[in-house]
């Protein structure tokens, strides 16, 4: 598969790729109302997710996610719309490929799969073979429409990763993975930056790209980009807008189009080499953080004191890499190794 | 360190060492060790609701904290609270017998759309384990949902939880519609979720934002017994 696809092309060819920023806040400021799977618009109102992905491609990025998060069984049983995943995720795609195709550039089209919203064996009742077999179903469907990768992204296990990753494999796609650090610099599931550096080099897909997406605040995403240093593997960052405040019903970022740029140029020069915004992330956005890593030279790989000094403080003081971290309590006899 | 691992027999510690021991085990996520400290515990004539109290919620309330101070992670939390689940279904009939105090009583679910329920199960058990009755609403819960179980529970407290972007702007259309029904003030509102913060729960309208399990059992704690304190001094 070297090289035969499009990402991998554009990897070869460049040494930064804008990828998009968020699309829960964009289709928000379309009209959609909390509570209501997005997913569905890719059949009720193809315009404004035609809209959502031109948008960014205007605004300077090389590569968009679809609006198929979501798209899962697990997550579209919700709404009864389980046995409508291929569906919805094909179109999810197709819109897609037409907006890329209709741009003049290369812009990558990444079929975008969240994650179930289950908790895995042995704790909680989802099994790999389900995973794996729920991905798959997704992938088929974005495959169809024409995706150039698959995305799995805001993931917090790693065994759902691994089940993304055959997913991947099975539907014979190139793949990449991103997972969000929200909880101390790590996973909600307590995996640390390192600790999934390590993991993508053993995936059954390997990934063409791996990295970190929401999470916390720009800062904290970009402290989790230098834990992956040492990797071989291309670095995606992809952090929030600063935080959510809530005005007049509707949710908005504090991040400001200027804070982003220095976020973009800081994740450059922390590894990184797809770059994007996640969670109140505005073509706005995008365009500032386009033009400054276009104009911008890059520098060296900052030390933690300097992204705080640009971004903001960190949402804890150790991420779990730096062995600085508290210690688990002592206790007399473990199960768990 | 294997070789002591099986010489631990819990029936023959003293009850100091015990509760230390089962501080431990629960930490550790053992269910089965956990079930046998509680019969142990309640053979020796301790009263269910010290049990409860004292070995259990004490050896949770370290599990928390080490939860808050990014220690132990969502795997850990779940076995530990897996394993006191196993005593509080030893326990939970004979409190229910004895007339134990309850700390009050907590209606809990992820809104409307959104599926996670990590969070809320956390909490709910460490709430259950703090000594609170909890009604578990599950996923996807409506307004109705919401507001029909406030009705038929009557609970002090009623948590919502949300993980996404997407729905959590879905638990300021719950506060506005009690507000509306004017039963807002009625209850203690508690948010939680990834994406939130204290800002955003006091935007919409909440009493507080949890950040995670441990401080939502410190916050609601602290909500009951102001309104204790209200109520005696009216």
């Amino acid at each position: 598969m070297t090289n035969s696809d499009a990402l991998s092309r554009l990897l070869a060819e460049r040494d930064w790729i804008l990828a998009d920023g968020a699309t829960g806040t964009q289709l928000f400021n379309m009209g959609l109302s909390a509570g209501e799977p997005p997913e569905l618009w890719n059949v009720d109102h193809p315009d404004r997710i035609r809209r959502l992905y031109s948008d960014a491609v205007e605004a300077g990025s090389d590569l968009f996610l679809t609006n198929s998060f979501g798209g899962n069984a697990s997550r579209l049983k919700l709404h009864d719309a389980q046995d409508r995943v291929f569906e919805l995720n094909r179109l999810a795609a197709e819109i897609g490929r037409e907006v890329a195709d209709a741009s003049g550039r290369t812009v990558i089209v990444a079929g975008s799969m969240g994650p179930t919203g289950d908790i895995m064996a042995p704790m909680g009742t989802l099994t790999h073979e389900s995973a794996v077999e729920m991905f798959h179903e997704q992938a088929e469907g974005l495959k169809a429409g024409g995706a150039d990768v698959l995305w799995s992204e805001t993931i917090s296990a790693p065994e759902e990763l691994k089940a993304a990753s055959e997913a991947a494999k099975l539907a014979d796609m190139p793949w990449c993975g991103t997972m969000s650090f929200d909880t101390a610099g790590r996973t909600m599931m307590g995996l640390t930056s390192a600790g999934l550096a390590a993991l993508a080099g053993r995936l059954a897909q390997k990934p063409l790209a791996f990295g970190a997406n929401c999470g916390v605040g720009s800062s904290d995403l970009l402290r989790t980009v230098l834990g992956f240093e040492g990797t071989n593997i291309p670095v995606i960052a992809k952090g929030n807008a600063g935080i959510p405040k809530y005005h007049d019903g509707h949710i908005h970022y504090d991040g400001t189009p200027e804070l982003m740029a220095d976020y973009a140029c800081l994740a450059r020069d922390s590894g990184a080499t797809i770059i994007g915004g996640c969670c109140g992330t505005t073509p706005d956005h995008l365009r500032s953080m386009r033009a400054a890593l276009e104009t911008r030279p890059r520098g060296d790989r900052p030390t933690l004191e300097q992204i705080t000094e640009k971004l903001g403080g960190f949402s804890s003081e150790s991420d779990g890499t730096d062995g600085a971290g508290p210690a688990p309590r002592i206790t007399r006899r473990r199960a768990r190794t | 360190m294997s070789d002591e691992e099986d010489d631990i027999i819990l029936s023959e510690l003293d009850d100091e060492e015990l509760v230390a021991q089962m501080f431990d085990d629960l930490y550790d996520g053992l269910k089965e060790e956990i079930e046998e400290g509680v019969n142990i515990l309640l053979e020796r004539k301790w009263e269910p609701y010290d049990v409860l109290t004292k070995a259990l919620v004490g050896g949770m309330t370290i599990v928390g904290n080490d939860f808050r101070d990014g220690i132990l992670f969502v795997p850990e939390v779940l076995l530990a609270a897996n394993a006191m689940k196993g005593g509080m279904a030893i326990l939970k009939p004979l409190l229910i017998e004895t007339g134990a105090p309850r700390v009050g009583k907590m209606v809990i679910g992820t809104v409307k759309g959104d599926i996670h329920d990590i969070g809320k199960n956390l909490v709910g058990m460490m709430m259950e384990g703090a000594g609170f009755e909890v009604i578990d609403l599950g996923i996807n819960n409506s307004v109705e949902a919401y507001l029909d179980a406030l009705a038929a529970e009557t609970p002090d407290i009623l948590g919502m939880s949300a993980l996404l972007t997407t729905t959590m702007p879905y638990m300021k259309v719950v506060i506005d519609t009690m507000v509306e029904k004017g039963i807002r003030d009625d209850y203690t509102v508690l948010v939680g979720g990834a994406p939130l913060n204290e800002e955003f729960g006091k935007a919409i309208g909440a009493d507080a934002y949890c950040r995670d399990a441990a401080v939502a059992v410190e916050t609601a704690k602290e909500f009951m017994s102001r309104k204790h304190n209200q109520m005696a001094a009216g």
